[in-house]
């Protein structure tokens, strides 16, 4: 129980960091690139109100990046403190793009930073412009390759077990680096960075406007903002797609838990908005839903790019559906079982250097190998993630998705038609929308890692293995420690930014 | 490339990059360093503000070698990744937590409406400057004093002792260590003003500390090596069985000439550099400081992973002690890592260049009241 409760606490403590870390990141990802495209149009045409409007969100990009390198410290030293057993499982995968965004990607954020914020007076503009592009080209650098890390977890592979070490080791580094699910999770997160940080600039372009402040900067500001947006927006829809592909083909438990399927089907339709029956269990009659509306064949589509696909179900995956190819997880679950019997069994033959028999084990040991971390659970239904949490998160981030983009669409229509001013309800709009693209954000992650459950990494290390053998109690504390430092300093980033957003670009002149 | 060589050089590259690292992250300490004479060194605000910009310029070089230097263990070393951090659970997050609050502290800190006030965040980097790091020079040391914890047959980490790794600070010795770094940190940071800021008055006062830490630092050092050189270690054969040497860093100085060589040669470069900032108030002092803290940190890394030593001694299970033959990555990854690592001269001259070019007029009392500059 103990352990339990153990790993629970560091769960809510990753949580917790995670959630703070991405409250931060995509501003930096999105705001450096829209900070670069101003600086460009500074330089080219020289006129000095564009150095301002750059200037002025470059400060505001100065007060989120601290706060987002305090939080970004954390997470990389949690995988040690709090996930001991994972750090040495997978540290042989694992820790390389971490080492790596270190050398390629953080010391050329932080080398340039302080050039672009300290070097107007002290280097040329070219240099200064190539400074402030390189701390967009960093951030994003540092994007990809803490994804791979991700993107592993979800899809393991280029790794093989070496059972003397009782740990995966590389076997091929480009697998890793060019997986498919890592891709596919870089571009739709840094995607997503882009449009929050679009969102940011026309949500508060909106509010000079509407109080009738800084008209040239604000609309400057919305022209690039909502073009930068419209095009990214579009993008993350795409990317978005992909990763959703890459879920139905790697993770399929986790896509019939975003989506609510509990039985399986052919030519299976996605839920556009639905209610969930919070008396629904698995393997029972009742409906699935209180009420939904259903986009027919979309899910087959959009999963298996073909309307005719069988989409598995929670009931298939956990049950098995024979039909369809589908194992059982208690099929699975005995078969893991022989792999860890085995991997005891060759310990036990390698003390006695017995290696004939160190042979035999290792080699049932892989033939089992892709069901291992079945091995560690006792009943079917503990492979099905927390099924509300990661169908309402899947579905408002997609609901605020679509709105975004219209969002862009019309404030770059009425900005290039010369009377965006006019248009109260639609800078209302934009003002409001700069909290709904970081729920968006919260959403995507909270669908990527909660359902992931119980998985640390899919199908090999299941969570409550991965947890530092700990006292409840220290975590618990540490645990209250960084939310109360984290809510203290986000308080003061808000703080700060209002004030300096109300100061303005003129000094508040 | 990297393919041709053996495990076991492999596994010494990677100790010597991560001492390496760590050399250069002792000497990055000077950001800290100068972080705790903001409230003695200035007489007034805007000299504090010349200090604070010119630290504030580089402490994110510091925060990053950090984060890099986690990342390289990681990757090199994991299961020292995984038993350290994890077993000595309290220790290394409060120093994160010394860190965290560093990192919002410069750009909060004069802002208007900042919540908790200017005063909060100088003591935030007056913390990070004096407990993170005094907590990173025990930590350090208890490469050398050793840590109570047992692996299990998965290889996961077992502590002894429901302090995890607080009892460190209980140990007198690694104290030694601790505010040796300390001292040599703000020995550092007051030559590097000398370089950085053009201000005389600043640079008497600085030159008085100087002396006076100075005479701190000595016997702390001194007394480290001492103790470093007088102790057992923990040595191990070719099957990997660990068992105890008497005076093992001693012999490991004397094993590897090369090393012992460095060592001297960054203390004297160090004494020499302290010499010329205190008695000719040289700018280019620390330039000799830095490659005297590399060169002498870098060697002491080297002694306790080479020649056969254990570089995190088990207090509780000797065989459970970690050495740089049991604790590293696979031959595949610390390969396929040296290859990433070729990349580190580029690095560092990019960082090279723009430190030069951002360094090319010391700061002064008019930058500092330039409405048109950025400052801090």
């Amino acid at each position: 129980m103990n352990e339990l409760a153990s790993v629970d606490w560091s769960r809510a403590q990753f949580a917790l960091t995670a959630i703070y870390h991405f409250l931060f990141v995509p501003l930096t990802l999105g705001l450096s690139f829209i900070i670069a495209i101003m600086e460009t149009i500074y330089v080219a045409t020289n006129d000095h109100a564009w150095k301002k409007i750059t200037q002025f969100w470059m400060g505001l990009f100065a007060i989120n990046f601290a706060i987002g390198v305090a939080t970004g410290l954390i997470m990389e030293f949690e995988f040690g403190t709090n996930w001991a057993n994972y750090a040495w499982f997978v540290g042989d995968i694992f820790g390389a793009p971490l080492a790596i965004e270190g050398i390629l990607a953080f010391f050329m954020e932080s080398t340039f930073f302080a050039v672009m914020f300290f070097g107007w007076n002290k280097v040329g503009p070219k240099f200064h412009l190539l400074s402030t592009w390189l701390v967009a080209v960093g951030s994003n650098l540092s994007a990809f390759w803490i994804l791979v890390a991700n993107g592993w977890m979800q899809y393991p592979i280029g790794m093989h077990f070496n059972p003397a070490s009782a740990r995966n080791e590389m076997e091929n580094f480009f697998d890793v680096v060019f997986s498919p699910v890592a891709i596919a999770k870089f571009l739709h997160t840094v995607s997503s960075g882009y449009v929050i940080g679009a969102l940011f600039v026309i949500g508060i372009s909106a509010w000079f406007l509407l109080k009738n402040r800084e008209v040239l900067f604000a609309k400057r500001s919305l022209v690039v903002g909502a073009s930068f947006g419209l095009l990214t927006s579009l993008f993350l829809t795409i990317s978005g797609d992909e990763s959703a592909y890459q879920v139905a083909q790697h993770q399929p438990v986790k896509l019939a838990a975003m989506e609510g399927l509990y039985k399986g089907e052919s030519r299976a339709g996605i839920i556009a908005f639905g209610i969930l029956n919070p008396d629904k269990r698995l393997g029972d009659d009742a409906h699935e839903f209180l009420g939904d509306i259903e986009l027919p064949y979309m899910l087959s589509l959009l999963g298996y790019r073909n309307v005719d696909a069988f989409v598995g179900g929670l009931e298939d995956l956990v049950y098995g559906n024979a039909a369809h190819g589908l194992p059982s997880a208690q099929e699975r679950i005995d078969s893991g079982k022989i792999a860890l019997k085995a991997l005891s069994d060759f310990r036990a033959a390698k003390a006695q250097n017995d290696t004939e028999a160190m042979k035999t084990h290792e080699a049932i040991l892989q033939a089992h190998m892709k069901d291992f971390g079945y091995g560690y659970f006792e009943k079917p239904e503990q492979i099905v993630p927390p099924i509300a949490l990661s169908f309402y998160s899947f579905h408002i981030m997609v609901s605020l998705g679509m709105w975004f983009i219209v969002l862009f669409a019309l404030t770059l229509f009425f900005t290039l038609k010369r009377d965006v001013q006019t248009q109260k309800p639609l800078l209302y709009a934009a003002l409001w929308s700069i909290p709904l693209g970081y729920i968006a954000a919260e959403a995507g992650w909270i669908v990527a890692e909660v359902g992931r459950q119980p998985w640390a990494i899919q199908d090999l290390m299941p969570t409550h293995m991965a947890a530092t053998h700990l006292g409840s109690g220290n975590i618990a504390l540490s645990f209250s420690l960084f939310a109360l430092l984290f809510t203290a300093l986000l308080i003061a980033e808000i703080k700060i930014m209002l004030k300096q957003i109300a100061i303005g670009p003129n000094g508040g002149h | 490339m990297f393919e041709a060589l053996s495990y076991l050089h492999l596994q010494q590259l990677w100790w010597i990059i991560l001492s390496l690292l760590g050399g250069i992250f002792a000497f990055l300490l000077f950001i800290q360093g100068g972080q705790t004479l903001l409230f003695s060194l200035p007489e007034n605000e805007t000299e504090k503000s010349m200090l604070v910009n010119s630290l504030g310029r580089k402490w994110e070089l510091g925060f990053t070698t950090l984060v890099l230097f986690g990342g390289a263990i990681f990757a090199a070393f994991p299961l020292f990744y995984a038993t350290s951090f994890g077993g000595a659970y309290w220790v290394w997050l409060a120093i994160l937590f010394c860190f965290i609050v560093q990192a919002v502290s410069y750009e909060y800190r004069k802002k208007p409406h900042n919540f908790l006030g200017q005063k909060t965040y100088e003591v935030f980097l007056y913390l990070n400057g004096s407990l993170g790091v005094m907590l990173i020079g025990v930590a350090l040391s208890t490469l050398f004093s050793g840590a109570s914890f047992r692996l299990d047959e998965n290889f996961f980490v077992r502590w002894e002792g429901s302090l995890r790794g607080l009892e460190a600070l209980f140990v007198p010795q690694n104290y030694l260590l601790a505010l040796a770094l300390f001292f040599l940190a703000r020995l550092c940071a007051g030559l590097y003003f000398l370089s950085n800021i053009d201000s005389q008055t600043l640079h008497v006062r600085i030159r008085s500390m100087l002396l006076r830490n100075t005479f701190y630092f000595l016997p702390f050092f001194l007394g480290f090596l001492a103790w470093l050189f007088l102790k057992d270690g923990y040595g191990y054969d070719d099957n990997g069985v660990v068992f105890i040497v008497a005076f093992k860093y001693f012999d490991n100085l004397l094993a590897m000439p090369f090393v012992a060589l460095m060592l001297v040669l960054g203390v004297v470069f160090v004494l020499i550099a302290l010499y010329l900032g205190i008695a000719k108030t040289h700018w280019q002092a620390i330039k000799l400081m830095g490659a005297g803290i590399v060169l002498s940190v870098t060697a002491v890394f080297l002694l306790a992973g080479l020649n056969k030593t254990a570089f995190y001694p088990s207090l509780s299970s000797l065989q459970s002690s970690l050495t740089i033959q049991n604790a590293s990555g696979s031959s595949y990854t610390l390969v396929a890592m040296s290859y990433v690592a070729l990349l580190i001269p580029l690095v560092l001259s990019y960082i090279a260049y723009a430190w030069y070019a951002m360094d090319r007029k010391r700061i002064d009392e008019a930058e500092m009241t330039d409405p048109a500059s950025h400052h801090y």
